[in-house]
C-alpha cells in the first residue's frame, strides 16, 4: 500500500465537490492569513465616508459600512475570527462528546444510563436560546461564545462515539487487551478510540460549519464580542441599511454561505474516505 | 495439584428472555504441560468457559484456582498480577488484532502493560517472538491487514506467548483458517508447547483437530461436561451417546469406511440454553433415552481410571467391564433415524 497521505488524497480526490469545498476553504484561510499584511490597521477603525458602494473607490474595493469602516478589511479579519471560533468550538464539542460517549459506551449499564440521560437534557434544550442565555449571563466575550457553542454541539458526538464504543468493546482485540491486564483508560485511549475516530472527524468538520452559523447568529443579535471584526457582526451592522445599502449584509452573508458550504462538502469528502464501507468503491 | 483447577463453575447471562445457563457447573483440571481439548457444538458454552477462566466474563459461582491461587474473586489490581499466567488465542484472526496498530506494537503491548524489562529488552523479545512463530523480522512496522489469515493467527500466537504464560486458551484458534494453513498452525502450537512447556485448553467444535493435539478431551453439552477421557481412550470407546454421535459425524475420507460405519443422528436441534431440559440434558435428543433420564440428572462419575461420563446407561459391571449403549446392542430404538431423510 502506498504512503497513507497520497492514498488519502487519491480517495478524497474522487469526490469532485469535496475538492471544490477544500479550494474554497483554502481561499478563506489565505484571506485570514493575509489580512494583517493587506489590512495592517484595526478593521474596526473609521477610515472613509460612510456607505460607500463597492467598486466606486479604489481604496475601498468592497465599499464601507454605515460608519465608514472598510468592508474588505472586516471580511478579511473576520475570516480568521470565524475559522478560529469554528475550530475551537468544534474541538470543545468533540472533546466533551468523546469523553462522555466513550465512558457511556465502554462501561454500559448504570454509567451509560446516567450519562445518556444527561446528554438528553442537553439535547432537549433549544440550542440557540441556551447559547443566548449563556452569553448574556457570562458576557459577550469570544471565549464565552466558543465555550457556549461547544456546549450545545457535543451531544451528537457523544451519541456517535457511544455507538462506536459499544460495537468495538466486544471485539476480540479488546478482549485480548483485557486478558493481558490493560487498564480501562488505556484500552479506551489506545485500542478503541483510534478505531472509533474516523466518523468523529467527519462529524467534527460538520460541527465547525454549525459553529460558524451559531457565531454569526450571535453576532447578528449583537451578542458576540463587539471588539472583534466578524462576519455575523457586519451583517448585524448592515441590517438597518438593508433597503439602501444591501451590500453591507450581502457580502459577509456570501462569505458565510460559501464557508459553510465548503465545510459541508469537505465533511462529505472525509466521509467517503474514512467510511470503510465505501473504501473499495 | 493441577496447574488450573475449576470447580462448579457457572456463568449465567441475564437476557430479556430469561437467564442463559451458558456454563452450568463445570469441573476441570489441567496439569502442567497438558493439552486438554474441549469439544461440543456451537452454543454449548465452551467459549464462555474459556472466557470465564480469564475472567473476561465474570463467573456467577464456583472457583478458578490457577497455580495455587484462587483468582475467582480477585480485584482488578491483584488479578493483573496473575494475568500473565493465562493467555488466549482467539478464533477470528481478523477481529483479534487492532487494525490501527503495527505488528510490533501488538506483540509488545502485553510486555509494556506488564512492565517487562527495558525498551531494548522488549524489542529483543518481540524479535525473538516473531522468529518463534515464523514471521519475517520486517513485520514490526507493518499493519495486520497486510497479512493473510494464517499469518495473522501467528501474530495472535506471538502476543499470547509473549508473557511466558503457563496456560494458553485456544478458543477455536484454527477454525477460521483454510485446511492447509490449519495443519501449519497446529504444528506451530505443538512445537511451542514442547519447547516452552505450555498447557493448552484447546476449544474446538472440530474433533479431527482436537484428535491431533489433545492429551485429554472433554465433551461439553449445554453448559455441562458429559464425558472426559484420555484421547486414545475416547476415540477407542466413546461412552456417552452424545460423544458417540459427535464421533460418528466426523467425515471420513475412505467412502468404504464411511458407508459401513454406524450412523447415529440425533433427534431435534440443540435445545435453547434459556430453558435447558430437566433430568439428563441430552434426553430430548438421545436415541437411547429411558424414563429415568428425563427425571434424574446423571452426575459425572469416574469409571476405570481417567474416563468420566455423565450417563445413567453407562454402568460398570461386576467383572470390571463397562456396559454402555451402542447401536450394535439389540434392535435400534424406534426414534433412531438410520440414514433416512428427516
Amino acid at each position: 500500500m502506498a504512503n497513507p497521505v497520497t492514498e488519502f488524497w487519491r480517495r478524497y480526490r474522487r469526490n469532485g465537490a469535496a475538492v471544490v469545498g477544500l479550494a474554497i476553504l483554502c481561499v478563506v484561510v489565505a484571506m485570514a492569513l493575509s489580512a494583517p499584511v493587506f489590512f495592517p490597521t484595526n478593521p474596526l477603525r473609521l477610515v472613509g465616508p460612510a456607505e460607500l458602494w463597492p467598486l466606486t473607490d479604489a481604496r475601498f474595493p468592497l465599499g464601507t459600512d454605515s460608519l465608514g469602516r472598510d468592508i474588505a478589511a472586516q471580511l478579511a479579519h473576520g475570516a480568521g475570527t470565524t475559522l478560529i471560533i469554528g475550530l475551537v468550538a468544534s474541538l470543545v464539542a468533540t472533546t466533551i462528546g468523546v469523553g462522555i460517549g466513550a465512558a457511556a459506551g465502554y462501561y454500559g449499564g448504570l454509567v451509560d444510563d446516567v450519562l445518556m440521560r444527561f446528554t438528553e437534557i442537553f439535547q432537549t434544550i433549544p440550542n440557540l436560546i441556551f447559547l443566548l442565555a449563556l452569553v448574556a449571563v457570562l458576557g459577550p466575550k469570544i471565549e464565552h461564545v466558543v465555550i457556549g457553542i461547544g456546549l450545545i454541539s457535543w451531544t451528537s458526538v457523544a451519541r456517535l462515539v457511544r455507538a462506536e464504543f459499544m460495537t468495538l468493546r466486544e471485539r476480540e482485540f479488546v478482549l485480548a487487551s483485557r486478558a493481558m491486564g490493560m487498564s480501562d483508560l488505556r484500552i479506551i485511549v489506545t485500542q478503541i478510540l483510534p478505531n472509533a475516530i474516523p466518523p468523529v472527524i467527519v462529524l467534527a468538520s460538520l460541527i465547525v460549519a454549525g459553529a460558524v452559523l451559531f457565531e454569526s447568529a450571535l453576532a447578528f443579535l449583537g451578542l458576540s464580542d463587539p471588539n472583534i471584526a466578524s462576519w455575523g457582526g457586519l451583517i448585524g451592522e448592515g441590517r438597518l441599511l438593508i433597503r439602501t445599502s444591501w451590500y453591507v449584509c450581502a457580502l459577509p452573508g456570501l462569505a458565510i454561505l460559501l464557508t459553510v458550504l465548503a465545510l459541508n462538502l469537505i465533511g462529505d469528502g472525509l466521509n467517503d474516505v474514512l467510511n470503510p464501507m465505501l473504501k473499495n468503491r | 495439584m493441577a496447574l488450573l483447577s475449576i470447580r462448579d463453575l457457572m456463568a449465567h447471562f441475564e437476557t430479556p428472555r430469561g437467564t442463559v445457563y451458558a456454563v452450568d457447573g463445570v469441573n476441570l483440571d489441567i496439569g502442567s504441560g497438558e493439552t486438554v481439548g474441549l469439544v461440543g457444538e456451537s452454543g454449548c458454552g465452551k467459549s464462555t468457559l474459556g472466557k470465564a477462566i480469564l475472567r473476561l466474563i465474570e463467573p456467577n459461582f464456583g472457583s478458578i484456582v490457577l497455580d495455587s491461587v484462587d483468582i475467582t474473586h480477585l480485584k482488578r489490581r491483584q488479578l493483573a498480577r496473575h494475568r500473565h499466567k493465562v493467555q488466549m488465542i482467539f478464533q477470528d484472526p481478523y477481529a483479534s488484532l487492532n487494525p490501527r496498530a503495527t505488528v510490533g506494537r501488538i506483540i509488545e503491548e502485553p510486555l509494556m502493560v506488564n512492565g517487562w524489562g527495558s525498551d531494548r529488552e522488549r524489542k529483543e523479545r518481540v524479535a525473538w517472538l516473531l522468529e518463534k512463530v515464523g514471521l519475517p523480522t520486517d513485520s514490526l512496522k507493518r499493519h495486520p491487514h497486510e497479512y493473510s489469515g494464517g499469518q495473522r493467527q501467528r501474530i495472535g500466537i506471538a502476543r499470547a506467548i509473549a508473557l511466558n504464560p503457563k496456560i494458553v486458551i485456544c478458543d477455536e484458534a484454527v477454525s477460521a483458517l483454510d485446511v492447509s494453513i490449519r495443519a501449519q498452525i497446529i504444528n506451530l502450537l505443538t512445537d511451542l508447547r514442547d519447547e516452552l512447556g505450555l498447557s493448552y485448553l484447546f476449544i474446538s467444535h472440530d474433533l479431527s483437530v482436537v484428535e491431533h493435539i489433545a492429551d485429554r478431551v472433554c465433551v461439553m453439552y449445554l453448559g455441562k461436561i458429559v464425558e472426559i477421557a484420555e484421547r486414545e481412550r475416547l476415540w477407542a470407546m466413546p461412552l456417552h451417546p452424545y460423544t458417540q454421535i459427535l464421533m460418528a459425524a466426523v467425515p471420513v475420507l475412505d467412502p468404504k469406511i464411511a458407508r459401513e460405519r454406524k450412523k447415529i443422528i440425533p433427534r431435534d436441534e440443540l435445545p435453547s440454553p434459556l430453558n435447558p431440559p430437566g433430568g439428563c440434558r441430552f434426553h430430548t435428543r438421545c436415541p437411547y433415552a429411558q424414563p429415568k433420564c428425563r427425571d434424574e440428572e446423571p452426575p459425572l462419575r469416574p469409571l476405570q481410571g481417567r474416563q468420566s461420563v455423565a450417563c445413567h446407561l453407562v454402568t460398570e459391571q461386576a467383572d470390571g467391564s463397562i456396559a454402555y449403549p451402542t447401536m450394535a446392542a439389540e434392535a435400534a430404538p424406534k426414534n433412531d433415524v438410520r440414514g433416512a431423510p428427516a
